[in-house]
């Protein structure tokens, strides 16, 4: 389970970022995850409720917004999103997308006191 | 109070990290490193060993394994004649840029023009970590199925080349590879594809010359 590691990473993000702000405890995460990813919600939080007693990050919520995959045609211009993995355009048929949205990775921003 | 604070930062950012110092280091020893990422049981091992004596008069080979236990990859590597470095993760899903850097460590990189890292068996896990390499690879065999890129687009997405591997079983499975193909072209349109099998030989040379390519 990668979540591990990922989670182990959120920590260590979120404490740095919470010791430069002076910060006595971390409230909110907020992340964004593209659905490329391959990252499930519950598993980090479960492995977040292991790791973070005793760390600024202790207790926390994490606040998952998820990304859905939104693709591009390089022929024709179209903007979609895939309902799987067949990023054929609808519109024009050509296999030319360009990922425009889904592979976000990111803690974008944490509530502190 | 509550103070809202941008982060605004990969999550993987200190493996991100790792990964660039990799990076420079194989540049500066001009080594190739090629992040080999597929399923278990999909013929890695077994392509690896292929390649490795179809490039070895002219590329100097090293390899490192990743697997979750065990150093029976390597001892076949190194029985080739080739540097080998096994990374057991003990459980582990997949390999990251720091253990990758404790196995570079042990190797003659000035002695190796391309270096393969065997990842740990796995579709999903390994796809998001960074080892520092220049070209990613996946393997994908008949008996997998052709509804992988479906399931696992990420992966089909993030290789520069898919190996597709045990074509030799075509006749005994039903796998439409007109529309496998299709599918991964969707994903990924720059992507190189090699149909390869290491029990008749086809493929492999083709696949051999591309790989000798690559040397820095």
């Amino acid at each position: 389970m990668h979540e591990l590691a990922v989670t182990e990473s959120i920590i260590s993000v979120v404490e740095r970022h919470a010791r430069e702000a002076q910060a006595q405890r971390v409230l909110r995460i907020h992340l964004r995850i593209g659905e490329l990813a391959s990252i499930v919600d519950d598993s980090v939080q479960f492995y977040f409720d292991q790791l973070s007693p005793g760390t600024l990050a202790e207790g926390a919520q994490l606040v998952f917004e998820r990304l859905p995959i939104s693709l591009r045609c390089r022929a024709c211009g179209h903007c979609w999103q895939p309902s799987a993995g067949d990023w054929t355009c609808p519109a024009c048929g050509a296999s030319k997308a360009a990922l425009a949205g889904g592979n976000e990775f990111q803690i974008d921003h944490i509530e502190v006191e | 109070m509550i103070k809202q604070i941008s982060v605004d930062e990969r999550i993987l950012s200190a493996n991100d990290l790792a990964a660039a110092e990799n990076r420079a280091l194989l540049h500066q020893h001009s080594v190739h490193m090629v992040n080999v990422m597929a399923a278990p049981g999909s013929g890695k091992t077994c392509l690896l060993l292929a390649a490795i004596r179809g490039l070895k008069d002219q590329v100097r080979v090293g390899v490192i394994e990743g697997d979750i236990a065990s150093d029976i990859d390597t001892v076949k590597m190194r029985q080739e004649g080739v540097p080998a470095v096994q990374i057991n993760t003990g459980g582990g899903c997949h390999l990251d840029a720091l253990q990758v850097r404790k196995a570079l460590e042990q190797l003659p990189l000035d002695e190796i023009d391309l270096l393969f890292v065997e990842n740990v068996g796995n579709l999903i896990c390994p796809v998001g970590f960074d080892l520092g390499e220049t070209t990613r690879m996946a393997i994908a065999s008949i008996p997998e199925g052709d509804d992988k890129p479906l399931k696992y687009p990420s992966i089909f997405h993030k290789v520069d080349a898919l190996v597709i591997s045990k074509i030799d079983l075509l006749p005994y499975i039903a796998f439409d590879l007109p529309e496998y193909r299709r599918l991964v072209a969707s994903i990924q349109p720059e992507l190189r594809v090699f149909e390869t099998s290491v029990v008749t030989g086809e493929g492999i040379s083709a696949w051999v010359d591309w790989l000798r390519t690559l040397k820095a």
